[in-house]
C-alpha cells in the first residue's frame, strides 16, 4: 500500500530529494560558486518533472487515505507551475549573478517552494493543504529578502512574512472550525458533512476564514496590501516568480477547496468570490494608473488579473474552472514575457524600474518594443491577442452562472485598466527624444520575450489546444 | 476559388509581415521599398477583390463565398458577403491604395507606418466579412491597435490626448457589446451570424431593479450593441472623440477614419441591430431618430464656427452620419438603400476632403482656416477639385452626395415626417458651412506673404483624386450601380424585420392579456 502511495507522489519526492541532495553537495563543495550551475540544473530538473507529469497517464488516484489527490486538474496546474518556475529561474540567473545575489540557496528554495505548490494543488485534506502552503510560503519569505543589504528587500520579506503569517493564522482558524463542525479534515468528508443546499453556521464560518486565508495568497482585494510593496522590494527575478507560479498554485488550491470540500454549497461561497473578484478588478485597474514604477504597476496588474481569474471560479461550474485554468495559464505566459522585458531595462548597468525611462524605446530597440507592445495589448485584453480569449472564457463562465453584473463590471474595469498599459506604449512609441536605456544583449531574455509575444499572436488560431486539456482537467475537479 | 475572401483579407497582412521581417534599415532606399510594397499589396488586394464583385450574384440574398472552419469554444472562423457588406469590402480595398499613395511624403518611421496601415486594412476587411459574432468582435476591436499607433506616432501636436481618447472611448463602447454577444451565445447556442439573424431573442417586457424594460432582452442587447456602434458611427452625444482624432491624425489616418472606420457602425446596425433585435430596434427607434436629427442640426452649426479645417470636416462627417442612422432606422427600402449609399458616397467625399486638406497642409503645415485665402490664383487645379468635393459634400445633384441624402430623406419622410422636417434643414446648414469654408480658403485676395510661393498640385496628387472624382460622378448620375447590388439584400432584411415585428407585437399582446 505504502509503495503505491509513494508511487503517486513520486514527482514531489524526486524534486525534494533533488533539492536536499543539491543543498548538501553545494554546502560541502564550492557554495556560491556552484550557484550558476545549480540554477540551470534546478530549472532543468523542474522542466523535466513538468514534462514527465504532463505526459504521464491520466486518471484520478488518491494516496494516503485521500490526503493527496493526483488527477487531471492537479497535473495541469503542476505542469504550469513547474514550467513557469523553470523559465523564471533561467531568466533571473544573469541578473542575480551580475548583482552578486546568486547564492546557491536561491534555486533550491525555489525548488522547495515548487514542491509546496505541487502539494497544494494536490491536497485532499486540510492538513496537506496547510503543509503545502507553508512549505511554499516559507521558501518565498526568504527569497523575498534575498538582497540582505537592501532596506527595501528586507522590508518586503518582513512584510510578506508578517502578513503571510496572519493569513496562515486565519486559514488555520477556519480549518479548525471546519474540522470541528464537519468532524473530519478530509475534503471528501467535508463535502458530505456540508451536503447539498446550505451548510451549518459553524461550517460557514470556517469556510469564510479559509477563503480569507486563501484570498491573501492570491492577493485578492481587500487582502492585497502586501503585493505592491513585496513586488517592488524583492529583486526583479523574485518578483517575476511571485507573479507566476505561486498564483497558479494559490488559485489551484482555491478551486480545490471550494469544489472538493464545498462543492455542494456553491451558493454559499459564490457571493464571496464574486465580491473578491469585483474589488480586485477595480482596485487593480484604478490603483495602477498613478504608478510609475513598473514593478508596482505589474503588482496592481496582477491583482486585476487575479480578479478575472476569480470570476471564473465564482461561476462555480466546471466551465468556470476551465476558464480559470485557461486564464491563469495565459496570464503566466504573458508575465514571463513581460518580466523578461523588465529584466532588460537597464541604464549604466543598473536596473531601472521607472516607466518614464522607456522614452522612445521603440526607436532604439524596435524588436523588443514590438514584442512588449503585443504583450501589453494582450494584458489589456484587446483582441486578437490571446489575453482577450482568457477574458472571453471567464466572462462567458460568469454570464452562464447568472453573474452577468459581474461580467459587465469586469469589462468596464478592463477598459480602465487598459489605460495604464497604454501608458507604457505611449512612453515606448510616442515619447519625445531623450536619453534612453542601455541597449543590452541578453539572448535568453530576448528569446523568452519573443516567444511569449509570439504565443500571444499565434495562439489566436487554436490556443495551442489548451482548451480541451483544461476542459478535461476541470472535469476531474467538478462533478 | 474557395477562399477568395480569406485571400483578400490577408494579402495586406502578409505584406505587412514581409515588411516587418525582411525589410531592414532606415535609409531612403528602404523607405521607398516599404512604400512600394504597401502600394503593390493594396492595389493587388483591390484587383483580387474585383473578382468578388464579378462573381457576386445580387439576386441571391444569402451569404456568398462562404468559408467556414472550426475554431475555439464552438466558435467558427466564418467569412462571407451579401449585398449589404460587399460594397463596404470594395470601398475598403478601393480606398487603401489611395491612402498609401497619399502617404508618399511620410518620412518618419516609414516601415512601421506602412505596416500599421496594411494591418488596419486586413482588420477592416475582416469586420465586413466576418460571419461569426466573436470573429467580428475580434476584427472590430483589433482595428483600434493600429489606429491608436497611427494617431499617436504620426499625429499632430496633441496626438497623445487624441489617441488615448480614441482608444478608451471606442474600447468602452465595444466591451458592452462583448457582454451582449456572450449573452446571445448563451441564448442561441451559436455564434453564427446568419443563424442568429433568424433567431428569436426573448422580447417579453420585464423589469430590472424597478425599471421596466419594454422589449425585454432584445432592448438590453440592442442598447449594448448601440453603445458600441453609436460611438463608432459616431452619433451625438458620443461623437466628441472624432474631431480630436481627426485633427491629430495624419492625413492618411483621417482618410481611413472618415472613409472606412466610421462605416463599421452603420454596417453593424444593419448586420446586428435590425435583423437580430427587431423588437428592441422598434422600441428604441424614436431615440435613435431624434439623436440623428440633433446630430445633423447641432453638429452642422458647430461646424460653421470652426477655425480648423479638419475639425470642420470632422463635424460635417458627424452630421452626414446622422443621415445614415436616420435612414437605417426609417427601416424601409429607400431609407436603408439611402443609408448604404450615403455611407459609400461619404467614404469617397469625406476621404477626398481630408486629402484636400492634406494637400495644403503638406505645403503650409497649418490647418488654420485663417492662414489661407485666395488660393485660386496660385492653385487653380486644387481650387477646382476642392470645389467639386465641397459641392458633393453639400449634396449637389449629379454627385453621389445628393443621392444618399435624398434617399434617406425620402425614406424618413414616410416613417416620421417631423424628423424629416428637421433633418432637411441640415441640408441648408451643410451648404452654409461648406461654402463658407471654401470661400475663406480659396477665394478672396492672395494677401498672405507665405502663400505667394505656394505650388499647385503635383501629378501624383492629381492621380490620387482622379478615381475619387470619377466614383463620385458615376454614382451621382448612375446610382443603380449600387442599388442593384444592395437592393435584394436590403429588401430581404426589411421583409424579415417587418415579419418579426408582426410576430413580436403578437407576443406582446399575449403577454399583456
Amino acid at each position: 500500500m505504502i509503495s503505491s502511495d509513494l508511487n503517486i507522489i513520486l514527482p514531489e519526492i524526486v524534486l525534494s530529494l533533488y533539492a536536499m541532495t543539491a543543498l548538501l553537495v553545494a554546502v560541502y563543495t564550492g557554495k556560491d560558486k556552484t550557484a550558476p550551475m545549480l540554477t540551470t540544473l534546478t530549472a532543468a530538473v523542474m522542466a523535466l518533472i513538468g514534462i514527465w507529469i504532463g505526459v504521464s497517464g491520466g486518471g484520478t488516484e488518491t494516496a494516503f487515505g485521500g490526503m493527496f489527490i493526483d488527477d487531471g486538474f492537479s497535473r495541469f496546474a503542476k505542469v504550469v507551475i513547474l514550467l513557469s518556475a523553470a523559465a523564471v529561474l533561467i531568466m533571473g540567473q544573469d541578473y542575480m549573478n551580475r548583482r552578486g545575489l546568486l547564492r546557491f540557496e536561491y534555486p533550491l528554495l525555489i525548488a522547495l517552494s515548487a514542491v509546496g505548490m505541487m502539494v497544494m494543488v494536490s491536497a485532499g485534506d486540510l492538513m496537506a493543504l496547510y503543509m503545502g502552503l507553508e512549505l511554499q510560503s516559507l521558501s518565498l519569505y526568504v527569497v523575498a529578502s534575498l538582497r540582505r543589504d537592501s532596506v527595501k528587500s528586507t522590508e518586503a520579506g518582513l512584510k510578506y512574512f508578517v502578513l503571510g503569517a496572519l493569513s496562515s493564522g486565519m486559514l488555520l482558524f477556519g480549518s479548525s472550525l471546519v474540522y470541528g463542525f464537519a468532524g473530519t479534515t478530509l475534503f471528501s468528508g467535508i463535502i458530505q458533512a456540508a451536503g447539498e443546499g446550505h451548510v451549518s453556521l459553524g461550517l460557514l464560518f470556517g469556510l469564510v476564514f479559509v477563503t480569507v486565508g486563501l484570498a491573501f495568497k492570491v492577493s485578492a482585494v481587500p487582502f492585497h496590501m502586501w503585493t505592491p510593496d513585496v513586488y517592488e522590494g524583492s529583486p526583479t527575478p523574485v518578483t517575476a516568480f511571485f507573479a507566476t507560479a505561486p498564483k497558479v498554485a494559490a488559485l489551484g488550491l482555491f478551486a480545490r477547496v471550494l469544489h472538493d470540500a464545498f462543492g455542494g454549497v456553491v451558493g454559499d461561497w459564490q457571493q464571496i468570490l464574486a465580491a473578491l473578484s469585483l474589488l480586485s478588478m477595480f482596485l487593480g485597474a484604478v490603483a495602477a494608473i498613478g504608478q510609475t514604477n513598473i514593478k508596482r504597476l505589474m503588482a496592481y496588474s496582477s491583482i486585476a488579473h487575479m480578479g478575472f481569474a476569480l470570476m471564473g471560479l465564482a461561476a462555480g461550474t466546471a466551465f468556470g474552472v476551465q476558464a480559470m485554468l485557461i486564464y491563469v495559464t495565459i496570464y503566466v505566459v504573458m508575465n514571463v514575457g513581460t518580466f523578461a522585458f523588465i529584466l532588460m531595462m537597464e541604464k549604466d548597468g543598473q536596473p531601472v524600474t521607472d516607466i518614464r525611462a522607456l522614452n522612445l524605446y521603440s526607436k532604439a530597440e524596435p524588436g523588443k518594443a514590438l514584442a512588449m507592445l503585443i504583450l501589453l495589448f494582450s494584458l489589456a485584453g484587446v483582441p486578437p491577442l490571446v489575453g482577450f480569449f482568457g477574458k472571453l472564457y471567464v466572462l462567458r463562465a460568469a454570464y452562464e452562472s447568472g453573474l452577468a453584473w459581474l461580467a459587465i463590471a469586469g469589462v468596464i474595469a478592463s477598459v480602465i485598466g487598459a489605460f495604464y498599459y497604454l501608458r507604457i506604449v505611449y512612453y515606448m512609441y510616442f515619447g519625445e527624444e531623450g536619453e534612453g536605456l542601455d541597449s543590452v544583449k541578453r539572448p535568453v531574455l530576448s528569446v523568452l520575450l519573443a516567444l511569449s509575444a509570439a504565443i500571444m499572436l499565434v495562439g489566436v488560431v487554436n490556443l495551442f489546444g489548451i482548451e480541451s486539456i483544461a476542459q478535461a482537467a476541470a472535469a476531474t475537479l467538478v462533478n | 476559388m474557395d477562399n477568395l475572401l480569406s485571400i483578400v483579407t490577408f494579402v495586406p497582412a502578409l505584406a505587412a509581415a514581409i515588411l516587418a521581417i525582411f525589410l531592414r534599415g532606415d535609409d531612403a532606399a528602404s523607405n521607398r521599398n516599404a512604400k512600394w510594397v504597401a502600394l503593390v499589396a493594396t492595389v493587388l488586394t483591390f484587383l483580387v477583390s474585383l473578382f468578388i464583385l464579378a462573381e457576386f450574384d445580387p439576386a441571391n440574398t444569402n451569404m456568398q463565398f462562404v468559408e467556414e472552419r472550426e475554431w475555439l469554444l464552438g466558435m467558427k472562423y466564418k467569412l462571407g458577403v451579401d449585398g449589404i457588406s460587399i460594397l463596404f469590402v470594395l470601398l475598403t480595398t478601393f480606398m487603401m491604395p489611395l491612402v498609401i499613395a497619399a502617404s508618399w511624403n511620410v518620412e518618419v518611421r516609414v516601415k512601421e507606418y506602412m505596416i500599421a496601415f496594411l494591418l488596419l486594412e486586413t482588420l477592416m476587411l475582416g469586420v465586413f466579412m466576418a460571419l461569426d459574432l466573436i470573429l467580428f468582435y475580434l476584427f472590430f476591436e483589433a482595428g483600434l491597435i493600429p489606429m491608436f499607433l497611427i494617431i499617436g506616432i504620426w499625429g499632430g501636436k496633441d496626438r497623445i490626448y487624441a489617441s488615448f481618447k480614441f482608444f478608451l472611448y471606442t474600447f468602452l463602447g465595444s466591451v458592452l457589446m462583448l457582454i451582449a454577444m456572450v449573452g446571445m451565445f448563451m441564448d442561441a447556442g451559436t455564434t453564427d451570424i446568419p443563424t442568429l439573424m433568424n433567431h428569436q431573442f426573448a422580447s417579453e417586457t420585464f423589469s430590472v431593479m424597478g425599471i421596466t424594460v419594454i422589449g425585454g432582452m432584445q432592448t438590453l442587447m440592442f442598447l449594448a450593441f448601440f453603445a458600441s456602434f453609436a460611438v463608432k458611427m459616431p452619433m451625438w452625444p458620443v461623437h466628441t472623440w472624432l474631431p480630436d482624432a481627426h485633427v491629430q491624425a495624419p492625413t492618411a489616418g483621417s482618410v481611413v477614419l472618415a472613409a472606412i472606420l466610421l462605416k463599421m457602425g452603420g454596417y453593424g446596425f444593419l448586420r446586428f441591430s435590425l435583423p437580430m433585435f427587431p423588437i428592441g430596434s422598434e422600441v428604441m427607434t424614436p431615440l435613435v431618430l431624434w439623436m440623428s436629427v440633433i446630430a445633423i442640426v447641432y453638429t452642422s452649426l458647430v461646424a460653421m464656427v470652426q477655425e480648423d479645417m479638419k475639425k470642420l470636416i470632422a463635424y460635417s462627417s458627424v452630421a452626414h452620419m446622422g443621415y445614415v442612422t436616420m435612414g437605417i432606422f426609417a427601416a424601409n427600402q429607400q431609407g436603408i438603400d439611402g443609408a448604404i449609399f450615403q455611407m459609400l458616397s461619404h467614404g469617397f467625399i469625406s476621404g477626398a476632403l481630408f486629402l484636400c486638406v492634406g494637400v495644403i497642409y503638406d505645403r503650409m503645415h497649418t490647418r488654420e482656416i485663417d492662414a489661407y485665402g485666395g488660393l485660386v490664383t496660385r492653385m487653380p487645379a486644387y481650387a477646382l477639385i476642392f470645389m467639386f468635393f465641397t459641392m458633393a459634400n453639400v449634396g449637389l445633384p449629379g454627385t453621389s452626395g445628393f443621392i444618399g441624402e435624398f434617399l434617406t430623406l425620402m425614406g424618413i419622410f414616410q416613417a416620421n415626417t417631423w424628423v424629416a422636417l428637421f433633418a432637411t434643414s441640415g441640408v441648408i446648414f451643410s451648404a452654409a458651412y461648406a461654402l463658407y469654408l471654401y470661400r475663406r480658403v480659396v477665394f478672396g485676395d492672395l494677401i498672405k506673404e507665405s502663400l505667394k510661393t505656394i505650388n499647385d498640385m503635383t501629378a501624383r496628387e492629381k492621380w490620387i483624386f482622379a478615381p475619387l472624382v470619377a466614383m463620385t460622378l458615376i454614382l451621382g448620375v448612375y446610382p443603380s450601380l449600387v442599388t442593384d447590388i444592395i437592393g435584394p439584400s436590403v429588401e430581404a432584411l426589411i421583409t424579415q424585420y417587418d415579419t418579426a415585428l408582426e410576430h413580436g407585437s403578437a407576443v406582446n399582446q399575449v403577454a399583456s392579456h
